[in-house]
């Protein structure tokens, strides 16, 4: 049931082994647009709120590849097709002395595309947020731990999904405006 | 080895956070060192002298770009002088950074959280600094642009089978790296710093620069994915760079130069000089900016301990060097070694065997090692004589060649000099300036260090 005025409920908590336990029974309970926050990456929780493989890993490598194989073509195709030089005979395609741009190109793009492709995939930069509109929340930053369920959850109801937020003995439940 | 670093109560080892803190002293403590402490008379002091350090690199480079590098005291048979000593140097000091930031964490060596920030800042501006000679030695840096391959009317390409050309990829990929490296990890911090602050202004250029970031468990999630990539792929990285800058001297036909020992020797030198950079920062850092908590005794012992350790690979490489000289029976090599002994240039090479090889051996001692004061000024001594390995590979191979009608000697002008300590003061300036306007050292990380976290690390 989505609510078009609320974006969704927000619980917080003191530490991070009641975020990681909370997640675990949100996500037991059938919640599935859900997300959790913390101060500080934890891996149980992410796991904890069914996330469980990210593609960063894949993008770094095709972005590697793609790196590595153009700077070699480019490198081949400048020494033998565009501006070949005889120096005493010597082959044109010297590939051993290609290797050293090709590893470091690999290495550029490999990097780039891991950093890019994850803001891309995280939808950053999005400077403003519906969550930013709770103040409470700003204790991110610091030393809280936050759930929210968003109102786009097919189980989401008003009422019902404070009332199990509560359950879960957070120190706050607040509402997200949208 | 990763269990030794841990925090354990009743350990012997210093811990490597103070104990006392949590969550919210971690990121007040270090927040505040941007955000509530006054502009003190000492920082605005030395920002002022470096910033006058600058000007006279200004004069020094103005002068070359006006008048070309006849205003240095290169020429045939020395063509590379200052410049690439410098350019060497400054790159090796990157190093450590990239080091301490990637490597140690692959190696899980979590105590590198407090450090790692200023260490990667260290590394950028090292390879600013380094990046700036080879464009001044170019005679036309406004031409600096040709070094790379891009389609032109001049049916021209750079020449990929020279390491000048693998240098400046070499040196590119470092320095984006590092610049990538170091702005991910801010950018959590970043998002704290957007929380903290009162003023307007600075919660709008904070906001921006985190790019909204809000500690989503699924973001954190690739992040910790990303950096680890990055920690990966930077590892082998800063072994090569330093590897192919030893390519621009080993390809060369130069007694002296052409050695295959060179690539491990100039990584070990660079760690060595790098290391000795990261203790002069911390050491002044954690003294003025009260960061004792964080910058413990700990870190600046491991660091005393790696440059004991990165010494002893240098002071291989200068052996096995000397051994290859004679061994290979080539009679221009021997002579390589009896000029540095004897040559005109021996006093160098002796200041260099001294400050490298005799002087950091009281580091073995404890006392020494964490004892800030001596060990500043041990770091002091290592870069000055890593400084002048560089010298005595780059002028005295050069100054006496094959042949006795092309030796010749190389005196450093006053632009030499100009240009060499004016980046010192570049350097200094803009560690002044991140010190006051980014957090030092890694907010978020630190937080993981914290005993409340324990219980949720992923190790």
């Amino acid at each position: 049931m989505k609510d078009p005025e609320i974006y969704g409920l927000l619980a917080e908590f003191d530490n991070a082994e009641a975020v990681v336990e909370a997640a675990h029974k949100t996500y037991a309970a059938g919640y599935r647009k859900i997300d959790a926050y913390s101060p500080f990456p934890i891996e149980e929780l992410w796991e904890a709120i069914g996330f469980h493989s990210n593609g960063v890993a894949k993008i770094s490598l095709l972005g590697g590849l793609l790196g590595g194989t153009s700077a070699y073509i480019l490198q081949w195709w400048i020494n033998t097709i565009s501006y070949p030089v005889n120096i005493g005979g010597r082959p044109y395609h010297s590939w051993p002395s290609f290797i050293i741009v090709t590893f470091e190109m690999t290495i550029l793009f490999g990097g780039l595309s891991a950093v890019f492709g994850m803001l891309a995939m995280n939808g950053l930069p999005q400077p403003y947020h519906p969550l930013f509109n709770v103040d409470r929340f700003a204790a991110v930053t610091r030393d809280k731990f936050f759930i929210a369920i968003f109102s786009s959850d097919a189980k989401y109801d008003p009422m019902e999904t404070k009332q199990f937020l509560q359950s879960l003995h957070p120190s706050a439940v607040m509402e997200v405006p949208t | 080895m990763a269990d030794l670093m841990q925090v354990e109560p009743g350990e012997q080892k210093p811990p490597v956070i103070a104990p006392g803190h949590n969550y919210g002293t971690v990121t007040d403590k270090i927040a505040d060192v941007v955000l509530k402490k006054p502009v003190s008379l000492g920082w605005l002091g030395g920002l002022f002298v470096c910033f006058l350090i600058l000007q006279w690199m200004l004069y020094g480079v103005t002068l070359l770009f006006f008048k070309g590098v006849g205003v240095w005291g290169v020429n045939i048979p020395i063509g590379w002088g200052f410049a690439i000593v410098n350019f060497v140097w400054w790159i090796g000091i990157g190093h450590a950074g990239t080091l301490i930031s990637a490597i140690l964490l692959l190696l899980r060596q979590s105590w590198r959280n407090s450090i790692n920030r200023f260490a990667e800042a260290m590394t950028l501006f090292a390879v600013a600094c380094a990046g700036m000679y080879p464009i001044f030695h170019l005679g036309r840096p406004w031409l600096a642009y040709w070094l790379f391959p891009y389609p032109n009317t001049m049916g021209y390409w750079p020449n990929f089978r020279s390491p000048l050309v693998w240098d400046v990829f070499a040196v590119t990929t470092y320095g984006t790296i590092s610049l990538v490296f170091w702005f991910v990890g801010l950018i959590p911090d970043l998002a704290t710093m957007r929380e903290r602050t009162d003023k307007k202004i600075l919660k709008y250029i904070f906001g921006m620069a985190a790019l909204g970031w809000r500690f989503s468990a699924r973001h954190w999630s690739r992040y910790e994915t990303a950096y680890l990539l990055l920690a990966g792929l930077a590892t082998p990285l800063v072994l090569s760079v330093h590897t192919v800058v030893s390519f621009d001297f080993a390809v060369g036909i130069v007694p002296g130069w052409h050695t295959t020992i060179f690539p491990p020797y100039f990584v070990a030198g660079a760690i060595y000089s790098g290391f000795a950079m990261v203790l002069v920062l911390a050491i002044p850092i954690r003294k003025f900016y009260n960061l004792g908590d964080f910058i413990t005794e700990r870190h600046i012992e491991n660091s005393a301990m790696v440059m004991l350790g990165t010494g002893w690979i240098v002071a291989y490489g200068y052996a096995f060097e000397a051994f290859m000289n004679w061994y290979g029976g080539d009679v221009y090599e021997g002579f390589v070694r009896f000029n540095r002994f004897h040559g005109p240039y021996a006093l160098t090479y002796m200041a260099l065997l001294f400050f490298n090889l005799v002087v950091p051996q009281v580091l073995w001692i404890r006392k020494v090692r964490i004892n800030n004061f001596w060990l500043f000024l041990i770091s002091l001594d290592v870069l000055v004589g890593m400084w002048l390995e560089r010298f005595v590979i780059v002028v005295v191979s050069l100054h006496r060649d094959f042949l006795n009608s092309s030796w010749g000697m190389y005196y450093p002008t006053q632009v030499d000099w100009a240009i060499f300590i004016g980046t010192l003061g570049f350097f200094t300036a803009c560690i002044f300036l991140f010190m006051r306007v980014l957090p030092a050292i890694s907010i978020f990380e630190l937080r993981t260090l914290l005993p409340e976290a324990e219980s949720v690390k992923h190790e």
